[in-house]
C-alpha cells in the first residue's frame, strides 16, 4: 500500500497483482509474487524455466486459481482470482508459442472467426470477417492477402496472424511466450516493430523471451523472477544482458575467449571439397584433437545437412573425410558412430532424445553392446554406466527410471551429450545444442564441452548464435548459401565484427 | 482400501497393478456367485483354452509395442498349421512319424516366419501403415488358405499329437506349458535383449532411434518375423486340439488378443508394455469366460463380458489418472 502512495505520479498500472502464491505437488511454484503492468507499456518477464513464468501468466489469465490472499487489480476491478472467461471478456490474450492457429484456413478466418460464434442468424458472415480481419492487421500496419489459406504464409507472418486475432479480442493487455523462437533475425525484427506498433496504439504487450537483446531492445521495464519468487522490477535503461543474466540466475558469469594452444595437436578430422549439391557446395575443414570449431550462419545454410552427411545419415556426392588418419565412408550412421562420430541433434525432443522413456534408456542407447553380458543386457552394468555419468556430468534427476521428459532442458541435454560420450567418440558434433536450455544451464553445457575438449576429443560446435561460437570455440567457420565463406579466430577478431558479417 | 492399492501397485509395477485387481475381483465375484468355481475343473477349462488366445496375443503384443499391429496372426496360424497337416498327410496320414511332425513342426514355423519377414520387409522399407500391410497379408493368406483347401477341412493326424493339445504333465496341461515357455522366452527378450530394448524404444520415437545408430529396419523385419513365427507355434497347439485345420478357425481371436495386450497395460500407441501383465489378462479373460459357463451363461454372453470388462477398465483408468491429478494438485 506504501509503495502505491509514494508511485502517485506514476500512471495508474492497468494491472496489479499482490501475493500470488500457486503450490503444485508440495513444491511452491510462486512466492508471495506481485507483478504490475502499465497501460501501452512493453513489459518484458525474464527467468529461467521453472522460475514461474508460465505459471504467472496461467494466473492471470484464469487457467489456475492462486491460493488464497492474492489479488488481482485490473483496470479498475479487483478479483481475488481470475477465469479464463472474465480474463478473454475484460481484454486479456495470450498468444502461445504454437500460437493455436488454423493452417488450412484463410487469414480472414484465423483472425475473426470469433465474432461470428454465437451469433444469431447462425450464418458465417464472409464480409463482415474479411472486414474485421483487414482493420485488425492495419492497426499493426501490415497488408496481408486475407483470403489466402494460412500454411502459405511463414512463421513471423503467422504470429502477426495471432496478434490481429488477439486485437479483434479487444485486447487491452497482450502476453506474448517466446514468440520469436523460431524466427530469423530479420523476421523478428520486424516481429518488434510490429509490438512496438501495437503498444503505441494503448495495447500493453507483456514480452516473454530467452533472447536477452530483444528483451532489452524492445522493452521498458523487466521484472525477473527466480525460483518462483519475484527478485525485481527494473527499468530496461541501464541494464546489460550480462546483468540480466545475473538476476535470473544469481550467478555472475565470467565471459571470455578461448586461448588454447593447439599447433601441435594432431589433426582428428579433414574434410575436403565436401559436396551435397542442393545443400552444401566444396567445404573443407580441420578439427584437432582438443579443438573446438565453431560453425555458425543463418538457418539453412547447410549447417546441419553437412553434419548429417558428417555423422553418415547421409551421402556426399563428391569430396573426402579423413577421420583419425584413415579415410572412412559411412554407409549409415552406425558406421560412423562405430569410427568414432558422434551426433548431437538441433531437435532434442524429436530427434535427440526418445522423450517419453526412460532416462537411464537414453543414455545407454546408442552404447547397448557395451552393457551386454553374454548378449543380454545386465541390469548392472546398466545402472554402473548410467550413475556414472549422471556423476561426471552433473544431471539432476529423481529416478533413472522416469522419462526423459520430467527433466528440463538443460538436464535433457546433458544426458543426450552422455548417450554420446558413452559411445567413446573421437569427434562430437554439437548442433546447436543451448536451443530450450535456460542461461544458467547454458553455461553448464559449456563447461562440459570445454572439459570435454581439454581431454582430447575434437568437437564441432554449430549454432546460430554468434556470442556462443565465438566464447566457446578456438576456431569460428562462417557458413552461407551452403559454403565456408569465412573463418574467424576469436582472439583476434571482435564478436561485433563476427555478428556483422553473419547477420548482414 | 488406496492403501492396499497403491501397494499392489508398488509390489507389481503400475501395469501389473490393473491387470492384478481385475483377477482379484473376478475370483472374489465368481466364488461367490458359481459355488463350484473354485474347483480344479474350471482351471483345468481354462489351462486348456488359455494357450491359444494366448500364443497369438504374444505374437500381436511385440508389433504393437512398436507402434504397428498384425492383423494377420489368425490366418498365419492357419497357414502353418496346414503346412504342417500337409506334411503329415504326405507322410502317412494318421499313420504319420515322429519325424514327419518335427519335420511339419519345423516348416511350419518357417512359413509364419515368412509371413512375417515378408510384412516386416514392407513396413520397413515402404514406411507403408502397418494394419494396411497386415490386412493385406491376412487377406492374402485368407484366400490363399481357402483355395487351397477348397474351404474345406485337413484332418487324419497321427494320434501321438493328442498329448500335445490334451495331455498333461505332473498334472499340467501341456499346451499350457509350451505357452508359459513362450511368455518367458518373449519376457526375456523384452526384457533383457538388444531387440527387446529396440522394439520399446522404435515404438516410442522411431526416427529419434534410428538417430542413436539403430538398425530401425532391421528391428521391425525381426518383431514381424517373431510374430509370424509366434502364430505358427499357436497354428500347432489348434492342429492338436482340433485333430484338424480349417482356414478361418480362431479368426475372432483377433480382436480379443488387441483387447488383452490393452488390458495388459500395454500403450496402444506403443513404446511400452509388458509380458506379464498381458499374461494375468489373459488369464482374467479366460476365467470370466469359463466362470460365466459355469454359471450356464453361453459363450456368446462372456464375450458380451469380455467387452464390457474392457470399457470399465477404461474408465476406470481415466478416474485412477484423474485421482492422480487430483492428489498432485492438492499437494
Amino acid at each position: 500500500m506504501a509503495d502505491q502512495a509514494l508511485d502517485g505520479a506514476a500512471p495508474r498500472p492497468l494491472l496489479s497483482l499482490r501475493n500470488v502464491n500457486m503450490t503444485f505437488g508440495g513444491v511452491k511454484a510462486l512466492k508471495n509474487v506481485s507483478f504490475e503492468v502499465l497501460p501501452g507499456e512493453v513489459h518484458c518477464l525474464a527467468g529461467e524455466n521453472g522460475s514461474g513464468k508460465s505459471t504467472l501468466i496461467k494466473v492471470i489469465t484464469g487457467v489456475y486459481k492462486p491460493e488464497a490472499g492474492a489479488v488481482i487489480d485490473y483496470d479498475g476491478q479487483s478479483y481475488s482470482h481470475m477465469s479464463p472467461v472474465t480474463a478473454q471478456a475484460s481484454g486479456i490474450q495470450v498468444i502461445w508459442q504454437d500460437l493455436a492457429l488454423f493452417p488450412e484456413m484463410t487469414v480472414a478466418e484465423n483472425i475473426a472467426f470469433q465474432t461470428v460464434i454465437g451469433r444469431w442468424p447462425r450464418l458465417v458472415n464472409y464480409a463482415e470477417m474479411r472486414r474485421v480481419a483487414i482493420n485488425a492487421l492495419q492497426r499493426l500496419g501490415v497488408a496481408f492477402d486475407v483470403d489466402l489459406a494460412l500454411h502459405h504464409f511463414p512463421i513471423a507472418q503467422r504470429q502477426i496472424v495471432a496478434i490481429a486475432r488477439a486485437l479483434v479480442g479487444e485486447a487491452k493487455l497482450v502476453f506474448m511466450d517466446e514468440p520469436t523462437a523460431s524466427l530469423t533475425q530479420s523476421e523478428t525484427d520486424y516481429l518488434l516493430d510490429i509490438v512496438r506498433n501495437l503498444s503505441a496504439s494503448g495495447v500493453a504487450v507483456v514480452f516473454v523471451s530467452h533472447r536477452l537483446a530483444e528483451v532489452l531492445e524492445i522493452s521498458s521495464r523487466v521484472t525477473v523472477l527466480r525460483d518462483g519468487a519475484l527478485v525485481g522490477v527494473y527499468p530496461t535503461k541501464g541494464l546489460t544482458q550480462s546483468r540480466i543474466t545475473e538476476l535470473m540466475t544469481g550467478k555472475t558469469f565470467d565471459y571470455s575467449v578461448l586461448h588454447r594452444d593447439l599447433s601441435t595437436s594432431p589433426v582428428m578430422l579433414e574434410v575436403k571439397g565436401l559436396s551435397r549439391p542442393g545443400e552444401f557446395e566444396d567445404v573443407s575443414l580441420t578439427v584437432r584433437r582438443g579443438e573446438t570449431l565453431g560453425i555458425t550462419g543463418l538457418l539453412g545454410a547447410g549447417r546441419t545437412e553437412l553434419a548429417l552427411t558428417l555423422f553418415g545419415m547421409r551421402k556426399p556426392k563428391s569430396g573426402s573425410v579423413v577421420l583419425d588418419g584413415k579415410p572412412v565412408r559411412f554407409g549409415s550412421n552406425r558406421d560412423a558412430i562405430a569410427a568414432g562420430v558422434a551426433y548431437l541433434s538441433e531437435d532434442r525432443l524429436s530427434l535427440g532424445l526418445i522423450q517419453p522413456q526412460a532416462i537411464a534408456d537414453n543414455m545407454v542407447i546408442a552404447s547397448l553392446d557395451k552393457i551386454l553380458s553374454g548378449g543380454f543386457i545386465s541390469s548392472d552394468r546398466k545402472r554402473s554406466l548410467v550413475n556414472r555419468w549422471i556423476r561426471d556430468l552433473g544431471v539432476r534427476i529423481g529416478k533413472q527410471d522416469d522419462a526423459i521428459s520430467t527433466l528440463s532442458g538443460g538436464n535433457q541435454q546433458r544426458v543426450a551429450i552422455a548417450k554420446w560420450l558413452a559411445t567413446d567418440p573421437k569427434l562430437l558434433i554439437l548442433d546447436a545444442p543451448t536451443v530450450g536450455v535456460d542461461v544458467g544451464a547454458r553455461a553448464g553445457i559449456f563447461d562440459i564441452v570445454s572439459k570435454l575438449a581439454d581431454s582430447g576429443l575434437a568437437i564441432i560446435l554449430i549454432s546460430d548464435e554468434v556470442p556462443e561460437v565465438y566464447f566457446n570455440a578456438d576456431r569460428v567457420l562462417h557458413m552461407a548459401q551452403g559454403r565456408i565463406v569465412g573463418e574467424f579466430t576469436p582472439g583476434a577478431t571482435t564478436l561485433q565484427a563476427i555478428e556483422e558479417a553473419v547477420y548482414a | 482400501m488406496t492403501v492396499l492399492i497403491e501397494r499392489v501397485r508398488n509390489a507389481l509395477g503400475p501395469e501389473l497393478a490393473g491387470p492384478f485387481a481385475a483377477f482379484v475381483a473376478v475370483m472374489i465375484v465368481f466364488g461367490f456367485a458359481a459355488p463350484n468355481f473354485l474347483s480344479r475343473a474350471t482351471f483345468g477349462s481354462v489351462a486348456f483354452q488359455l494357450p491359444e488366445l494366448g500364443l497369438l496375443t504374444l505374437a500381436m503384443l511385440l508389433p504393437i509395442l512398436t507402434g504397428g499391429l498384425n492383423l494377420a496372426i489368425t490366418f498365419t496360424a492357419n497357414m502353418a498349421g496346414l503346412t504342417l497337416a500337409w506334411v503329415l498327410q504326405s507322410q502317412g496320414g494318421v499313420d504319420a512319424g515322429i519325424g514327419a511332425f518335427v519335420l511339419g513342426s519345423v516348416l511350419a514355423i518357417a512359413v509364419g516366419a515368412l509371413s512375417g519377414l515378408i510384412m516386416g520387409l514392407v513396413i520397413a522399407y515402404t514406411k507403408a501403415h502397418p494394419i494396411l500391410v497386415s490386412l493385406s497379408m491376412m487377406i492374402f493368406l485368407r484366400g490363399l488358405g481357402e483355395f487351397l483347401t477348397r474351404g474345406g477341412d485337413v484332418s487324419g493326424i497321427p494320434s501321438f499329437l493328442a498329448p500335445i493339445g490334451y495331455g498333461s504333465i505332473f498334472g499340467i496341461p501341456v499346451p499350457l506349458l509350451i505357452f508359459i515357455a513362450c511368455v518367458l522366452i518373449w519376457h526375456v527378450l523384452l526384457t533383457r535383449m538388444k531387440l527387446g530394448f529396440n522394439t520399446y524404444m522404435i515404438g516410442s520415437n522411431i526416427e529419434a532411434t534410428r538417430y542413436s545408430g539403430i538398425n530401425t529396419r532391421k528391428v521391425q523385419v525381426l518383431v514381424y518375423t517373431l510374430s509370424g513365427a509366434m502364430c505358427a507355434v499357436a497354428g500347432i497347439i489348434m492342429l492338436a486340439r482340433f485333430n484338424s485345420v480349417r482356414v478361418g478357425h480362431g479368426e475372432s481371436y483377433l480382436l480379443i488378443t488387441v483387447l488383452a495386450c490393452f488390458l495388459g497395460g500395454v500403450n496402444p500407441f506403443g513404446g511400452f508394455g509388458r509380458v506379464i501383465p498381458v499374461f494375468v489378462a489373459l488369464v482374467v479373460l479366460q476365467l470370466l469366460s469359463s466362470g460365466l459357463n459355469l454359471m450356464g451363461a453361453s459363450q456368446h454372453l462372456a464375450t458380451a463380458v469380455w467387452g464390457i470388462l474392457m470399457i470399465t477398465v477404461m474408465i476406470l483408468r481415466w478416474l485412477a489418472g484423474r485421482l492422480k491429478f487430483l492428489n498432485t494438485n492438492r499437494g
